[in-house]
């Protein structure tokens, strides 16, 4: 067998091909399901639908992979979504001269909560799960005793962004996309990239090899933080106003982690990818889309959410490799 | 002019000295290899000249300069590299990255993928290795491809000096040929190798000159041409042996077999036969990797056998979970007390009732009441039933182990390196105490690396060799006789 059979196998049998395949597999039976109501599922209107739902989560995501692939999480986004809208629209206040203040306060607040959020996992050490649940309920409570309802009013150019199309596909998610693609040079192409996946796979491989583990840890959790302000941009763009509540109504906590595991990340960090997560967004988002179509009650999402991220991930575990080598044959008793 | 110079280097932990005053000069290109039994201060003097560990006095000279390590990227810096027991490795980074580490080459600021796969393959290249790529993930490597990938990262701090500490431990025949082609490379370059091993054949292979280590002292350091095997296993025992160990009762009964195994076997261990009477300790010895963990974790069902006999009191049962071995009174106290032993931030008295409660619970109640007089038996110290096992010391914490197995009422107990990380005194209660349960009916199998201690107190010695059953040695069996069955070499005493 030569290298490059070798890598064609490796790629095939890789979880990233799964995710793809499992997303193939629900589309095709999306499609026939929507044939058999009478309806179609490949229709401009539904794809363009289905990849605007796609792009908030998705911007989430990305920041939601980079922290999941150190060993950490970050369940405080819903929360710098929301602010994020109610910032930015609340400096905007429908006037066209403050959009780039209104862009710059949103992408600073929600820049500096992923900040400190990296800084207690990376130089305190504060587990990832506790100091980010901390830090999201901080901002919930700043949120909720400050705002109530909708609020500000987005410029009308940010309006106009987020209803802009190219063919079917929207803006907003060719920016998401931009997104992704910078955060995969970043984890390809930089030090601190590299070293994300050497501190999530054993921080004290990493340290003993000369890594200093705080960078990786600080930065993956301040860009967490600009996703999740992107997000917020993308939702005022969007609604036209902020509100307080739109990133927590939107799960974006867990189902941004949903996502990220269902694109074949392990929680423990050191193993995933960005198009693995990108995969399970597109999945959610196609599921969503057909339940939309075929009218079902919207709470049934939720419960076929649950199966396939719970199939997914058996099918993934039971790859996993034997933790020592064998000597003899296993042999049957 | 030595390559490196170690002069007056001692350490000890816990003011108990484990390396006192070695003075060793290594040759520039030469392999020089460092042997002594476990707890000689071999693996400790490692770690000193890897700058894990700082030396309480001494020094190391590497050429003029006068080292001093307070981390291990500083040893690397100086062109000392350590390729431990342990790996060091990332499963699911590639070769290269994994050798680039916290060092990727950048092209124009962005990290070159390319550039860092073509220095890894230049440095296998060097190697004479053609049959791992740099692009290939490490976790689908072989043990011993993974192996040479630590040496070629090693290698690759441009490093003057590598130390290796049993690095054939998980290789086959084959692939140790490999390895030794690999050092004769090495050493052909100038780069001066210090090779740990327990296998002397090894040691005569390789190396230009040997030092011996006990207890912490250096015994001597002669030319490999000086000396053989049976000199040199000779130099590394040489040691009397105290009245330190508990001696059997002389009216000591032993009893019936509790245990047997017929040709049992799964993937890491084959064909292996053995009784258990009560009464009885038995030792088993080999080295590292030898199996012997795997024989133990296949009576007790947490890594099954797939092949052969078992029988547990005369009736042929198949153990397929720990569960299954609790219910048959079988106790398996593990090697990594803190990993599979004890839940650290749990209470005394919460560790010791974990099994009975898992596995009885009606006879909680029963086993909470006992709980405390037995933990005081065994003189446990500690401020009380609730404090967390964590702030114990490592002896106090295997008592807590030791109790909470002793609860399940077992016929069988199996010690894996019971003593591991004990001091002394602990050590001593603990040889007592195996006595006194062996007196008490109780059937032991005990693993253990240090060959005093299962002469001391094995009633009959098994030895293991790449995962299978070579030797049934009488208890009082001299250590050369147990090192050469388990390393398989003829020191002229027939195994």
């Amino acid at each position: 067998m030569n290298g490059r059979t070798a890598a064609v196998r490796r790629t095939l049998g890789s979880t990233t091909a799964t995710v793809y395949a499992i997303f193939v597999v629900v589309a095709i039976a999306g499609a026939i399901l929507a044939a058999t109501a009478g309806s179609a599922f490949f229709t401009e209107g539904n794809l363009e639908s289905l990849l605007t739902a796609t792009t908030v989560l998705g911007l989430v995501a990305i920041g939601q992979t980079l922290v999941v692939l150190l060993g950490s999480l970050d369940l405080s986004v819903p929360f710098v979504v929301s602010l994020s809208s109610v910032l930015a629209a609340g400096v905007m206040l429908g006037s066209a001269d403050n959009l780039v203040a209104g862009i710059l306060t949103a992408v600073v607040a929600s820049t500096l909560i992923g900040l400190v959020n990296g800084l207690l996992v990376g130089l305190v050490k504060i587990n990832g799960f506790i100091a980010t649940l901390g830090i999201g309920l901080i901002v919930s409570g700043y949120l909720f005793t400050n705002y109530q309802g909708s609020t500000g009013q987005a410029s009308p150019q940010l309006v106009a962004f987020g209803g802009l199309t190219l063919g079917f596909v929207p803006v907003t998610t060719i920016l998401m996309f931009a997104c992704l693609a910078i955060v995969m040079v970043l984890l390809t192409r930089t030090r601190t990239g590299m070293h994300v996946f050497a501190v999530g796979g054993d921080p004290e491989v990493a340290r003993m090899s000369g890594v200093r583990n705080a960078v990786p840890v600080i930065v993956a959790h301040a860009l967490s933080g600009l996703f999740a302000g992107l997000a917020g941009l993308v939702v005022v763009a969007r609604l036209g106003v902020g509100s307080p509540q739109v990133g927590s109504q939107g799960g974006y906590d867990l189902l941004s982690i949903a996502a990220v595991v269902l694109g074949g990340a392990v929680l423990a960090g050191g193993r995933g990818s960005l198009w693995g997560s990108l995969g399970g967004i597109l999945i959610f988002a196609t599921i969503d889309s057909i339940l939309g179509i075929l009218q079902v009650n919207p709470y049934l999402k939720d419960v076929v959410r649950g199966v396939i991220i719970i199939v997914a991930v058996a099918v993934y575990a039971r790859r996993s490799v034997p933790r020592r080598p064998a000597r003899f044959g296993g042999g049957a008793r | 002019m030595p390559a490196l110079s170690i002069r007056s280097l001692s350490k000890s932990f816990f003011g108990y000295p484990v390396l006192s005053d070695i003075d060793i000069d290594l040759e520039v290109g030469e392999v020089h290899g460092l042997v002594g039994e476990n707890g000689a201060g071999k693996s400790t003097l490692m770690k000193i000249l890897a700058g894990v560990y700082a030396p309480d006095s001494g020094s190391i000279h590497l050429g003029e300069t006068d080292l001093r390590f307070t981390h291990p990227t500083q040893a690397h810096a100086a062109g000392i590299s350590t390729v431990f027991q342990e790996f060091n490795l990332l499963p699911d980074r590639s070769v290269a990255q994994n050798i680039y580490l916290g060092r990727e080459p950048r092209v124009r600021g962005f990290v070159s993928s390319a550039l860092m796969n073509r220095n890894a393959q230049a440095l296998f290249d060097s190697l004479g290795v053609t049959t791992i790529s740099a692009s290939a993930r490490v976790g689908d490597l072989s043990v011993a491809q993974q192996q040479i990938v630590e040496i070629a990262k090693a290698l690759s701090y441009d490093a003057r000096v590598i130390s290796m500490d049993e690095p054939t431990a998980a290789l086959a025949d084959h692939e140790v040929a490999l390895l030794y082609g690999i050092i004769r490379t090495l050493t052909s370059r100038g780069v001066t190798i210090l090779y740990v091993s327990h296998r002397l054949r090894e040691i005569f292979d390789l190396c230009d000159r040997i030092s011996v280590l006990k207890d912490g002292v250096l015994v001597t350091t002669r030319a490999a041409a000086e000396l053989d095997e049976q000199e040199l296993v000779r130099l590394m025992v040489g040691r009397p042996l105290s009245t330190f160990f508990a001696t059997a009762d002389a009216d000591a009964v032993v009893g019936d077999v509790v245990l047997s195994l017929q040709s049992a076997g799964n993937a890491w261990v084959d064909d292996i036969s053995l009784e258990l009477r009560s009464g009885e300790i038995v030792g088993m010895a080999g080295l590292q990797g030898a199996g012997r963990t795997e024989v133990l974790e296949g009576i007790a069902g947490s890594a099954p056998f797939t092949r052969g006999t078992v029988e547990v009191a005369g009736k042929t049962v198949r153990i397929r979970s720990p569960r299954r071995a609790i219910q048959l009174g079988i106790a398996h106290i593990t090697e990594d007390r803190k990993a599979t032993g004890l839940a650290l931030g749990q209470s005394v008295l919460d560790n010791a009732l974990s099994v009975v409660r898992a596995t009885t619970p009606r006879r909680v109640g029963a086993a909470r009441r006992r709980a405390l007089t037995m933990l005081q038996d065994l003189e446990l110290s500690a401020r009380g039933p609730d404090q967390e096992v964590r702030y114990l010391s490592g002896g106090n914490q295997q008592k807590v182990v030791l109790a909470k197995w002793l609860l399940t009422e077992p016929r069988v107990l199996l010690l894996d390196e019971p003593t591991r990380g004990i001091d002394v005194g602990a050590k001593q209660a603990l040889y007592v105490l195996m006595r006194t349960l062996a007196a008490a009916g109780h059937a032991i199998l005990m693993v253990s690396s240090e060959l005093p201690e299962l002469i001391g107190m094995a009633d009959r010695i098994l030895v293991l060799r790449d995962g299978r059953l070579v030797a049934e040695l009488p208890a009082a069996s001299d250590e050369e006789t147990i090192l050469a069955a388990a390393s398989g070499i003829d020191t002229g005493v027939a195994a």
